[in-house]
């Protein structure tokens, strides 16, 4: 049903797509939770900055992600010299800049929840014995989990598309980093590329749309349980 | 023994409060809403810190500014029930009442048991349920049996009824005093409804604009001027507790207190029982002769011990019965004068025995 480079594309879309929310997570909880429950100086310069990827034009992500992470870049030598570690132009340095592209939208989603997360049920852990982390694992995040869940599920569907900031730090290269947005350009940059192109916005448009459908049936059952 | 002097300062709100109670037993911390007995429970129970201040549950230091000791809320074994019962929506009933078990010191010498706990509350049929599912009252009774599970020295209770309709109010109130009485857990429980604290305490802790301005038994807390104008002088009534004596078959209750017998309308009162009963002023009336066919049926010597005045005409008099007890009479200070009431004089008090009902509640066990 699907050739060859439709699947490569479809499959390196939703790796990508889940390393970078994985990236993201434990990140944008503890960021979340820094700007909730912390008061700290340069607190707001700090808030603006997380939030920088989504007013910069994804290029300009794409950039400074190979200034820091390129091979001869501050962060990116440094690993390359010791690890062996090479992000640039390769598929785990496409799932970090899609990460990085989406960290504010989860950050928001779980700050909404630890901001509207009743304090008086971690007062109320406090007096029954438990300690901070122990509070945060047992209260705090299994009930901020809607939050999680849905900043995850956006971050998910906003990386399957991420564009810009993917093609200037990783590159298009097949079975890489050449994700279902990256095929169709190329497709649409192709003489007869058009079926192709049109085949891969198909592709796109299903996965959206499940993924959209799947976002509410989650957040649904998670109201059931925890009574809401 | 619990002693505890704490001062908190809150933008123009001073908290300074200052009492010893003894242990176990139920102390209740009473004043009017605003009086500061929230931020007293957050203090006690480590939420909030002092500014400075001591606490000591029995041998336990659990706060000494001076020494530098401020054992963390965690740490404290302090259980709150809290006014809304704040019970972890993630978790059912079974993990609810299973969280602070969890977390708590498996040496002590005698654990609350989780059966127990379930038998006294009545909980077993709630266990799978999720607190959404719960009425106010079932909450709260959960509620109350995870803090005891979580081993605490001390319990303290912030308004537990408050939130509750009355009748659901009186759903809980059995299952407390039936806590009151099969553990030796020392606690503090806050209110603002002087009837539910003679149901409960025998001993109470009075607390106006953050400063704690009486601390006794609870007969002589019942007699001090700050509680009346706390009350108001309609539920002005001294609280005395005497042992009942004999049931008759129509359910009139004689009581005795020290050499006099009052009879009393008491429901389900069982012979043997001590009982805490609260007399309101308005309803005793006082004569200097003996008074002779009357359809009252409380008829009881007493001495005048002072005369202080009261709120519109009218004077408060402090009266000593069968030597063990106080009662207070609201009478005018027209028929005072007139029948020349002085300290130290003899005279008889008429209670109407009808008017002791709904003033009855089962008193603490000692």
């Amino acid at each position: 049903m699907l050739s060859a480079a439709e699947t490569d594309a479809l499959t390196l879309s939703l790796s990508i797509a889940a390393r970078s929310v994985l990236f993201n997570l434990p990140f944008a909880i503890a960021v979340a939770w820094l700007l909730t429950r912390t008061r700290f100086a340069g607190r707001t310069v700090f808030d603006a900055f997380v939030h920088l990827p989504l007013v910069l034009p994804p290029v300009v992500v794409g950039y400074l992600l190979l200034v820091l992470f390129g091979i001869r870049g501050p962060i990116g030598g440094w690993l390359y010299e010791s690890f062996g570690i090479q992000l640039a132009f390769t598929s785990t340095g496409a799932a970090l800049a899609t990460a990085v592209m989406s960290f504010p939208l989860v950050v928001r989603s779980i700050r909404i929840s630890l901001e509207a997360l009743d304090g008086g049920l971690e007062d109320a852990a406090r007096t029954l014995g438990a300690a901070p982390l122990d509070r945060f694992f047992s209260i705090t995040l299994p009930l901020i989990t809607p939050g999680i869940l849905a900043g995850a599920v956006t971050a998910f569907a906003a990386g399957l598309g991420e564009f810009g900031a993917v093609i200037t730090f990783a590159s298009n290269i097949p079975g890489e980093t050449r994700t279902l947005p990256l095929a169709l350009y190329t497709a649409l940059q192709t003489p007869d590329g058009d079926s192709l192109a049109a085949r891969l916005a198909l592709i796109s448009l299903s996965l959206g749309l499940a993924g959209l459908l799947v976002a509410e049936f989650l957040s649904r059952a998670l109201r059931v349980r925890l009574g809401r | 023994m619990l002693s505890v002097q704490l001062t908190k300062r809150r933008g123009e709100f001073v908290l300074d409060m200052d009492f010893t109670t003894p242990t176990p037993g139920i102390t209740a911390l009473f004043g009017r809403s605003g009086c500061g007995k929230s931020t007293a429970i957050a203090l006690m129970a480590g939420l909030l810190s002092p500014d400075a201040g001591r606490v000591q549950v029995d041998d336990d230091v659990l706060v000494d500014t001076v020494r530098g000791i401020e054992v963390s809320a965690h740490g404290r074994r302090v259980g709150v029930v809290f006014q809304d019962p704040r019970l972890f929506p993630h978790l059912r009933v079974r993990g609810n009442l299973e969280y602070g078990s969890k977390r708590s010191a498996s040496h002590l010498p005698h654990p609350v048991r989780f059966d127990e706990i379930i038998g006294l509350l009545g909980l077993e049929p709630l266990l799978a349920r999720r607190p959404h599912e719960l009425s106010g009252g079932e909450k709260q009774r959960v509620a109350l049996g995870r803090a005891l599970l979580a081993q605490p020295r001390l319990l303290l209770l912030d308004e537990p009824l408050a939130s509750l309709d009355s009748a659901r109010r009186e759903d809980v109130l059995p299952y407390l005093e039936r806590l009151r009485d099969a553990f030796a857990i020392p606690m503090v429980y806050v209110s603002h409804q002087f009837d539910e604290v003679l149901r409960l305490a025998s001993r109470v802790v009075l607390l106006d604009a953050g400063r704690t301005v009486a601390n006794g038994d609870i007969a002589t807390v019942s007699r001090h001027p700050a509680l009346r104008a706390i009350v108001g002088p309609d539920a002005v009534g001294a609280v005395v507790s005497g042992v009942v004596e004999r049931v008759d078959p129509s359910g009139l209750a004689q009581l005795r207190i020290g050499d006099a017998l009052l009879s009393a309308e008491l429901d389900a009162a069982v012979v043997g029982q001590r009982i805490q009963i609260q007399v309101l002023a308005r309803d005793v009336i006082i004569a200097t002769e003996p008074p002779r066919a009357l359809s009252v049926r409380n008829v009881v010597s007493a001495r005048i011990v002072s005369i202080t005045p009261d709120v519109g005409r009218n004077v408060l008099v402090e009266l000593d019965v069968g030597r063990t007890a106080t009662l207070l009479a609201r009478i005018t200070a027209r028929a005072s004068e007139e029948l020349q009431l002085a300290s130290d004089m003899q005279a008889w008090v008429l209670i109407k025995a009808v008017s002791l009902r709904g003033h009855v509640f089962s008193a603490p066990a000692r």
